[in-house]
């Protein structure tokens, strides 16, 4: 076990710092900073100066050291195109990608695991079939397009919900919060929609196929005889059996949402992280590019290596099969 | 896989497949076959973009600005010139969507390829050699797992846009996308013909080639290759539908195909600033011939997993 968790642990700050390294690569290979800092004017022997000052003619591994240092406690220097530190920018648009992040997973696991649970129980009716073909065409329809339909419909022509931005903002200590006014509240319905939809025809999908094969079970046909109510069969033994895999993949898929809303966040021009770093690639600026790309990577990291470990924990069966792989 | 003594011609070949399983099943199913012919169509008519498009929409001596933002022709100033109205520079919606799916699934084939090589050829090698390089393929691909196919597209084409001079963007562009996508869908080949591999690794027939002195290349070319494509099959064709969908995302968010040659998406992203003003169309008709394509593959591809899939016969 703890082998196990060491062995992981390394894995991770092995892939942070191939992440870092590319960030550090983007920094220093891309452009010239010292271009980036001066004006025009300024003498090639300020240039050199500046240059020796803040350590680019060191070694690599001295450079990259102490990028990873900097990088560590969310230093990133200034935005090109910003002019102000990398960290306030970050800081400023984490909330509101968080809480459209937030409420897109409520609405991906409220809709989707009563779903998926139907249509595993009904599964021929009519409303089942109609969820599948549903979540069919929920797939094959890419974010962005559900989020320009939604604008079309609710936005342009019916007029009733806000098509752009958070609306207004309640400040509480660094943290900027749309939860507490109308308009902000009506400006999180649709983008979380959108970024909910791909999300919770995921989760229904996996919750009937994991409910489908629990209802297979022996344990089920064994309650089933010994004459148990079917709404505590289907509940109480089989819906508790399917939700340790759904648990586990809701897990990771956080990451995914938080992924996804760079899509979101440009249609709807919801001012949080992703649509930062969308203008960060086209302005090429690179410190918003890096620390994004670290703070992403690192967010990704964290959320893996929880969900392995706990599923180590919860799922005794796992070990023996690790040590397969492990050794074969 | 049995040798054929005779050669095999085109008339035989077609007997074989009507007399097959995969066959029998396709027709059974009328959404399956309708899928196909979708698909087909998409086909024909970008391959034959120019002869079938009523317009050429980028030979700037055809386009009237006077034409600009008409609506489709069962609308009030429709024009029967234009069956799916005009854009705000006067160009004919249903050429730019001709033209738009041609980029789209040529940089969705492209990238689909471009994935299956490099998937197959690491798993193969993977399985076959095994030991360290095998461990390090498949860290590799675990950790490239565990973030969404997308992101990694959008980092890796955001990046090498970054690179690269900004005068060149244009010109390669196409290529940088393609090779973003491609990179970015490589582990799920990889990770199956690898297992099939370590399968048919232990079967007679390779023992037999390994005895009698057949080389190494040889041996998983010739006869462990053929032998896993079934399941790559599936996974190419489910991964089309998401390379195309990629692709349009990213053209989208603006970091795509450039305006020059827009794709689907690129036309969605377009239009997209004419939505207010009331003029739908523009967006709203790609928009549907990207989702009518992508599901027409995303069905067909589910359809094959589940064809070849001997355990659901």
């Amino acid at each position: 076990m703890l082998a196990f968790i060491f062995k992981r642990l390394l894995q991770s700050v092995v892939v942070m710092l191939t992440v870092a390294l590319i960030a550090f690569a983007l920094f220093r290979y891309v452009g010239d900073p010292i271009n980036n800092m001066v004006g025009q004017d300024t003498t090639l022997e300020e240039r050199a100066e500046l240059k020796e000052r803040l350590g680019l003619n060191d070694p690599f591994i001295i450079q990259f050291y102490r990028f990873v240092r900097d990088a560590s406690v969310g230093e990133f220097g200034l935005s090109y195109q910003h002019r102000r530190p990398v960290k306030e920018l970050i800081a400023e648009r984490l909330p509101a990608t968080l809480e459209l992040a937030l409420v897109s997973a409520i609405l991906a696991l409220a809709i989707g695991i009563p779903m998926g649970v139907y249509t595993a129980l009904k599964r021929y009716g009519f409303l089942s079939r109609t969820f599948m073909t549903i979540s069919l065409v929920g797939v094959s329809l890419p974010t962005f397009l559900i989020g320009i339909l939604l604008i079309l419909f609710f936005g342009v022509i019916l007029r009733w919900l806000p098509t752009f931005g958070r609306g207004d903002i309640v400040e509480i200590g660094w943290w900027t919060s749309g939860f507490l006014t109308a308009s902000g509240l009506k400006s999180l319905i649709m983008p979380s929609i959108t970024l909910a939809l791909f999300q919770m025809t995921l989760i229904m999908r996996l919750v009937r196929a994991e409910m489908l094969e629990v209802l297979r079970a022996d344990f089920i046909k064994f309650a089933r005889a010994r004459g148990l109510p079917t709404r505590a069969v289907h509940f109480r033994h089989a819906l508790k059996n399917t939700l340790v895999p759904v648990i586990t993949i809701t897990g990771l898929q956080l990451g995914s949402i938080i992924a996804f809303a760079i899509i979101t966040e440009s249609v709807f021009q919801w001012p949080g992280m992703g649509l930062l770093f969308i203008q960060a690639i086209g302005e090429v600026d690179i410190p918003v590019m890096a620390a994004y790309l670290v703070l992403i990577a690192f967010f990704f990291v964290v959320i893996n290596m929880v969900v392995d470990i706990l599923y180590f924990v919860v799922d005794p069966r796992l070990r023996v099969d690790k040590a397969l792989v492990n050794g074969q | 896989m049995t040798e054929n003594k005779n050669p095999i011609t085109l008339l035989d070949y077609f007997g074989q497949m009507r007399d097959s399983d995969l066959w029998f099943s396709f027709t059974r199913s009328p959404v399956i076959v309708a899928s196909a012919c979708v698909t087909l169509l998409y086909l024909i008519v970008t391959i034959f973009a120019p002869l079938i498009a009523p317009h050429d929409p980028f030979d700037l001596a055809s386009i009237d600005l006077l034409d600009a933002s008409l609506p489709p022709v069962w609308m009030d100033d429709g024009e029967l010139r234009f069956i799916l109205g005009t854009d705000d520079q006067g160009r004919d919606i249903l050429s730019t969507i001709i033209y738009g799916s041609r980029i789209s699934l040529f940089v969705g084939f492209a990238s689909v390829i471009f994935s299956l090589i490099l998937g197959v050829g690491l798993g193969l090698i993977s399985g076959y050699v095994g030991g360290r390089l095998d461990a390090f393929i498949m860290r590799v691909a675990d950790v490239q797992l565990s973030f969404p196919a997308i992101l990694i597209a959008l980092l890796v084409d955001g990046l090498a846009r970054t690179l690269l001079p900004r005068e060149h963007h244009d010109e390669v562009a196409l290529y940088v996308l393609v090779f973003a996508i491609g990179i970015s869908g490589w582990v799920q080949y990889a990770r199956t013909v690898r297992g099939q591999t370590l399968v048919e690794k232990g079967k007679e027939y390779v023992q037999a080639a390994r005895v009698i002195g057949i080389r190494k290349w040889t041996i998983l070319l010739r006869h462990i290759l053929p032998n896993v494509t079934g399941p790559v099959l599936v996974i190419a064709t489910i991964h089309l539908a998401i390379a195309i969908i990629t692709e349009a995302t990213l053209s989208f968010l603006g970091v795509g195909v450039p305006p020059t040659t827009p794709s689907l998406g690129t036309l969605i992203r377009i239009g997209n600033d004419f939505l207010f003003s009331g003029e739908w169309w523009i967006t709203i008709f790609p928009g549907i011939a990207l989702v009518l394509l992508v599901l027409a593959v995303n069905l067909l591809g589910d359809w094959l997993r589940d064809a070849l899939n001997p355990k659901l016969r």
